[in-house]
């Protein structure tokens, strides 16, 4: 199999949630378009990186490309198949090729099951026989790094780095394709983060697995990606290889993103010209015209408030009016 | 010489019984000047907000809590009552993470602004007071401050609560501000906001700042101070330049290493291996030992004390002997031992 091959593309997807309903309860109110049309392919092997502010839409997306969610337009193509016209019964049979991990993996892990029981539950799933149950096991809590003592725990039994090991773990037992991780590192101290985050690394280039890395923290996701989308109000707005996106980044948003995070140097920190937007992020419920940026963009023109502008360009691409670097601040923020 | 702002010194807290009890803040000390800013930063479990709430007399009932925190001058552990009361919101002000907490949701934001006014001023009316809760609005940049006034806190955005928060903390002119992870719920461009609201307070109102934060980063570019926590004490402290530059302890080194660095991307981070001790089972000798990559026999046996080196004050019995830090992440890649 060759690594340029695209194993998920996400085609125009859009999704809203119904907001209150008329007195018969019949129909929304009003509806929350909590993804506005998002495009963006992954590679076999490869780290997509999805970063924006809480509410940009990152994990309703997540969820909509698993089904966990339906989406209300647009198409998930997993390894050529539209998975979004799929029923419930051929969407089992694909389910073992795409995989989430989440940010509290307590949640997501059976409090009353070892660890043991559930990555075997997985594997049955799987209809993974039971003879190599054993060995898979053992090779999976090797793989993410644990003693083998842990099997015999419950959840709460084990630290948050340890139970976000053993999520990662069923996450990969299934030999999936695709693994989407939203958030997976954020409730993490940062001790503990970098661990998981090497591991991550060290497991893509061993099973050639893709991820869809979602997360708010732009170094975290730098770290891990190989190209990166950045999310606002629903929708990308910048998007491209991750090396050409922080260090040329075009979209007024995404310069302010770079600008606002807190780097670890003092001096160039006490230095450092910052973008200060202002304001907060508007209310999907009733996004601005236009372009969904200009109530906070420093670059604002009358035609942004009248046009939505389209993600443009080839391989760095950028959904603006006005791209390009920013003239006040030296270039790149570090 | 007059008293620093705020002096601290051999502070302990402690639950269950004092004989054989946990004890999660082991001797923290320190001093403030005004206009200064002290970042405390240490991962979660090592002892920050309690320290900050015994400073402040909110600690849990069951917590003892022992030593000394001087405040102009004025014993804070064990005021009295009514005078802490009297300080707490006046002289000093606090801003916690969660600012919803921190507001009645039944009262309109303005309401509980001049309500912190005149608990501390009866003298000022109503309407003077309700004049200067719409300039304390103005003064965090929230705009239509006249207007804000009569919102009710659910009605404000993260970010405006928190601004809300800090403009309620000064509204007695404090000299001191306490402020426990005031950002760590917020996004990041809203941080910068605030994080700029913090400085620009310290800077025109010479207001003494104790910041505390899980994220070094935050407190890079704000603290002239850094005190690193560890298992409920300060085990390195010194200005930002001197811990971020000269830093000669494992764990904070340990900090540094594990953050994704911007400017860096390709350099592997380094992960410190195992977790941070619970109060109730602290290994003997260092507690950093079970995780550090350095820790020899001895370090088992003897809890090293915070002590002046070149630059930073270092709790490491091994502080001189530590190399650079590049051989390290080389060592650490490789596989080589780097205890001996
Ligand atoms: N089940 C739901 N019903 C209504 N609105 C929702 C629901 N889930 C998410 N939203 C809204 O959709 C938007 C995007 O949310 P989310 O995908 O969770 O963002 P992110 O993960 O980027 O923080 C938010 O405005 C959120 O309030
Ligand atoms: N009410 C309490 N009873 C017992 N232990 C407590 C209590 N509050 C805090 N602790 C313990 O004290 C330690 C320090 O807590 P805290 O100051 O909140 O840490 P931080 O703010 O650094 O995350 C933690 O390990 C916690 O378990
Ligand atoms: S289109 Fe206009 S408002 Fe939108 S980001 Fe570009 S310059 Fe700013
Ligand atoms: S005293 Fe020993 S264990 Fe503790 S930090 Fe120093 S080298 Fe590590
Ligand atoms: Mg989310
Ligand atoms: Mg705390």
């Amino acid at each position: 199999m060759s690594n340029d091959e695209t194993v998920l593309k996400v085609v125009d997807l859009a999704k809203d949630f119904p907001i209150g309903s008329n007195l018969l309860g019949t129909r929304p109110l009003q509806l929350l378009r909590a993804v506005a049309g998002v495009s963006f392919s992954v590679k076999r092997g490869e780290t997509y990186g999805l970063v924006g502010e809480s509410g940009c839409g990152k994990s309703t997306l997540g969820r909509c490309i698993l089904r966990l969610l339906d989406p209300t337009s647009g198409q998930v193509i997993l390894d050529g198949q539209d998975i979004t016209t799929l029923d419930e019964r051929e969407m089992r049979a694909l389910r073992r090729d795409i995989q989430i991990v989440f940010q509290d993996p307590m949640s997501s892990l059976h409090p009353k099951m070892t660890v043991r029981q559930i990555l075997t539950e997985g594997m049955r799933l799987a209809n993974k026989a039971p003879a190599q149950r054993e060995a898979a096991i053992d090779d999976l809590i090797e793989m993410v790094q644990l003693p083998r003592e842990v099997l015999d725990r419950y959840p709460h039994e084990m630290s948050g780095g340890q139970r976000q090991r053993i999520g990662i773990a069923r996450a990969i037992s299934l030999d999936p394709k695709v693994i989407v991780l939203d958030e997976p590192v954020s409730a993490l101290d940062v001790s503990i983060q970098a661990g998981v985050l090497n591991l991550l690394r060290d497991l893509q280039k061993r099973l050639n697995v893709a991820f869809v890395f979602i997360a708010h923290d732009l170094g975290v996701v730098r770290y891990v990606s190989d190209r990166i989308g950045v999310m606002y109000l629903g929708r990308i707005v910048e998007t491209g290889d991750a090396a050409a996106l922080f260090d040329a980044p075009m979209h007024p948003y995404t310069q302010a993103l770079l600008s606002a995070i807190p780097l670890s140097d003092p001096r160039t920190e006490r230095e450092r010209e910052r973008i200060m937007l202002e304001g907060d992020l508007p209310s999907p419920l009733n996004p601005p015209s236009g372009c969904r940026f200009r109530t906070r963009c420093p670059r604002a023109q009358a035609l942004c408030a009248r046009e939505d502008p389209m993600l443009e360009g080839v391989e760095h691409l950028t959904a603006c009016h006005f791209p390009g670097p920013n003239p006040d601040i030296a270039q790149t923020c570090f | 010489m007059s008293d620093p702002l705020l002096a601290v010194d051999g502070l302990r807290i402690g639950f269950g019984p004092a004989k054989d009890g946990a004890e999660a803040v082991r001797g923290v000390g320190f001093t403030l000047e005004a206009g200064k800013v002290l970042g405390i930063v240490g991962e979660s479990g090592s002892g920050k907000s309690l320290t900050m709430m015994a400073l402040l007399q909110l600690l849990p009932g069951q917590a003892r809590c022992s030593g000394s925190a001087r405040f102009r001058g004025k014993e804070l552990i064990g005021m009295r009552k009514s005078e802490i009361r009297h300080l707490r919101g006046k002289d000093i002000g606090c801003v916690f993470q969660d600012p919803l907490s921190a507001f009645n949701p039944v009262k309109t934001i303005g309401d509980q602004i001049v309500e912190a006014i005149r608990l501390h001023d009866r003298r000022i009316s109503r309407r003077a007071a309700m004049k200067e809760a719409e300039e304390l609005l103005a003064a965090v940049s929230i705009p239509q401050p006249d207007q804000r006034l009569r919102q009710y806190p659910h009605e404000f955005s993260g970010g405006m609560r928190q601004r809300a928060m800090i403009a309620m903390a000064i509204a007695n002119k404090p000299a001191l501000l306490i402020a426990d992870e005031p950002t760590t719920a917020l996004d990041v461009t809203v941080q910068a906001q605030i994080l700029d609201l913090l400085r620009t307070l310290t800077r025109e109102r010479g207001i003494g700042l104790v910041l505390i934060t899980h994220d070094l980063g935050v407190v890079a570019g704000m603290a002239d101070n850094i005190a690193v926590m560890y298992g409920g004490r300060f085990v390195e402290a010194g200005t930002a330049d001197e811990i971020f530059y000269h830093t000669r302890h494992p764990y904070t080194r340990g900090l540094i290493e594990a953050m994704p660095k911007l400017d860096r991307p390709e350099e592997r981070l380094v992960a410190i291996e195992g977790t941070p001790p619970s109060i109730w089972s602290r290994p003997p000798g260092c507690s950093f030992a079970p995780r550090c990559y350095f820790a020899q026999e001895r370090c088992r046996q003897q809890e090293p004390e915070l002590r002046d080196l070149e630059h930073t004050r270092s709790a490491c019995l091994r502080a001189e002997e530590l190399p650079p830090r590049e051989t390290v992440a080389h060592a650490q890649d490789t596989g080589k031992d780097m205890t001996l």
